[in-house]
């Protein structure tokens, strides 16, 4: 879908960043100043690459070789920013219209009405962006974004000036996104628990460079990462199905690679994917499996690796068909000889899987 | 109400003004617009030019423009050759003079109001598939129109009022170039002329807020109707 091996400079930071993206949603994640946005930029033709090449969809974007350098509007990405940039004197209606207006001919765009219906639009298409919310703001951002019929979205920060309450409201839209237009999309953020749940792969960039990259599963375990993954609350990310829901006890049960999980009741359907976030600490380590304990989900494994770390307490990686991180003290680590290799039980606290990680 | 030369003069003023700024408007954005948007050599001068006429004496003005566009200059010369037209002693002298002066006000109202249109507003439009010429008069003409409206009418203000470049390049000729200035000036070179002085200066005065609160209401009329107030 994405091929991307760019370089350029900003300021005293060279941004080198090679990434290749499929289908779906790739989240690119780092602290502020790794050079997130630049890379966007030069992706959408707004910053000039010293040297490199941008491929999106098998069409050549950038090539300092072959001199290609398309302007924006011939790129064709959609672009959502941080601060949604609605026209301020167009009707909501002119907004959406504007890039619809301007697709080649014989490129099939989105369906106007499928998508004013699917982000809720239509009681705002006769308003002024300035009587709107930032969160109505955003979504039409996106709906204008979309309607310019892009090859792939790119979203900048899209969530960063909403408030918490704001966010929710808008994450199921962008996950109906793939779902309903087949759209790829690049989400840049330094918030894990967007990521988290909209992701699929996941590009972590630190000082310009891009440090990793691959599916968010693979990424969020791995223990090298953890200065840069573990600003947020360490944790790994589970790829789970609704598998049941028990009505009487107020459960749902999630099946993973490795077993089943039991939540509190997600009003989900049967079979929906979901991706959830399991936070280090909220799991713990038992050398035998443990009988009359009020936690429910308990499963056997291996431990794979032992984190290193300057304070009381330590970060393990259990293999238990999928990878779960456990944060136990070093003196626990200690007496119960936690090393690779040991086979352990490990635990998780239904109530204790972070509701902000979930659908 | 008015005496038939008041009217004449009062005309004429309008007449003037109206066509002096209908001259100026697309060169004016044109120029303000390389000014706020345009890295280029030789801004500096070009926009030193541009304020010229607002730290120029008008008498000093005037006889460059008598130089340049006079029936032997280089420029007059040429218009009277290839189009048969003289700007001297003809209202359309007095509109190029009140132009001319008039000019920098227009530059810089919309030059000002051009800065302040938000740039990134014009990259999203980029990035929506629209090409410079059209974000320039889909976003940022619009977004500037405000600022267009208060250089105009500041520049038509001004043009009414222009006295100096006018009587020295396209001098004083009753019903050609006699505008309200120039007949107030009349009056008071001749004797027990005060009367028709103090009616035309009334005129002026009446004229000029006339304009003034016009300004201001259509200029909050327009930024309302684009969204800005």
């Amino acid at each position: 879908m994405l091929e991307v091996d760019v370089t350029t400079s900003l300021g005293a930071l060279t941004i080198s960043a090679a990434i290749r993206a499929d289908s779906g949603i790739t989240a690119i994640f780092g602290p502020s100043g790794a050079g997130k946005t630049t890379l966007v930029n030069m992706l959408a033709g707004l910053h000039r690459p010293e040297q490199g090449r941008i491929m999106v969809g098998g069409k050549v974007l950038f090539d300092s070789q072959q001199q290609i350098d398309l302007p924006p509007e011939q790129r064709r990405l959609g672009y959502v920013f941080q601060e949604s940039r609605l026209f301020p004197h167009m009707t909501v209606a002119d907004n959406l219209s504007y890039g619809r207006r301007l697709v080649p001919k014989g490129v099939a765009g989105a369906d106007y009405d499928a998508v004013v219906g699917l982000l809720a639009l239509t009681p705002l298409l006769d308003r002024r962006p300035k009587t709107l919310s930032g969160g109505e703001r955003q979504r039409v951002a996106i709906g204008r974004a979309l309607l310019a019929a892009p090859r792939l979205l790119l979203m900048d920060e899209p969530l960063a000036n909403l408030d918490v309450p704001r966010r929710a409201e808008i994450l199921p839209f962008i996950e109906s996104l793939r779902r309903e237009f087949g759209l790829s999309i690049i989400y840049v953020s330094h918030n894990m628990d967007e990521i988290v749940r909209l992701a699929d792969q996941l590009v972590v960039m630190a000082e310009g460079a891009v440090v990793a990259q691959g599916p968010m599963a693979e990424i969020t375990a791995r223990l090298d990462l953890r200065p840069l993954t573990g600003r947020w609350d360490a944790g790994a990310v589970l790829s789970t199905k609704v598998a049941a829901q028990d009505e009487r006890d107020q459960l749902t049960r999630l099946s993973f690679q490795g077993g089943d999980l039991w939540l509190p009741r997600l009003d989900l359907a049967i079979g929906a994917p979901l991706q959830i976030r399991v936070r280090a600490r909220d799991v713990s380590l038992a050398l035998t499996a443990p009988e009359d304990i009020s936690v429910l989900n308990v499963f056997a494994g291996e431990v794979m690796e032992v984190g290193e770390d300057d304070g009381p307490q330590v970060d393990v990686l259990v293999d238990i068909g999928s990878r779960l991180w456990a944060r136990i003290t070093k003196r626990s680590q200690r007496e119960l000889a936690i090393l690779p290799g040991r086979k352990v039980h490990v635990l998780i606290k239904a109530m204790a899987v972070d509701r902000s990680g979930l659908g | 109400m008015l005496s038939p030369l008041e009217i004449e003069a009062l005309s004429l003023s309008l007449k003037v003004s109206l066509w002096a700024v209908a001259w100026s408007l697309v060169p004016g954005v044109a120029i303000a617009w390389l000014l706020a948007r345009r890295e280029f050599p030789g801004k500096a001068l070009l926009d030193g030019i541009v304020h010229l006429p607002l730290v120029l004496p008008p008498v000093a003005l005037g006889y460059l423009l008598l130089v340049l566009f006079g029936r032997h200059g280089p420029v007059g010369a040429w218009l009277h050759d290839w189009f048969g037209l003289n700007l001297v002693f003809s209202w359309r002298g007095a509109a190029v003079a009140a132009a001319v002066m008039a000019f920098p006000l227009l530059v810089r109202a919309v030059r000002l109001s051009m800065e302040a249109v938000d740039q990134r507003l014009e990259t999203a439009a980029r990035t929506l598939g629209a090409k410079p010429a059209r974000v320039f008069f889909t976003i940022t003409l619009p977004l500037t129109s405000p600022g267009i409206l208060t250089g105009v009418l500041l520049a038509f203000i001004r043009c009414l009022g222009e006295f100096g470049a006018t009587i020295t390049f396209a001098a004083n000729v009753p019903g050609e170039t006699r505008t309200l200035p120039l007949a107030l000036y009349t009056a008071l070179q001749v004797p027990d002329g005060e009367a028709s002085a103090t009616r035309l200066a009334v005129i002026s005065v009446v004229l000029a807020i006339a304009a003034l609160v016009a300004s201001q209401y259509l200029a909050r009329q327009v930024a309302r109707r684009i969204g800005l107030a």
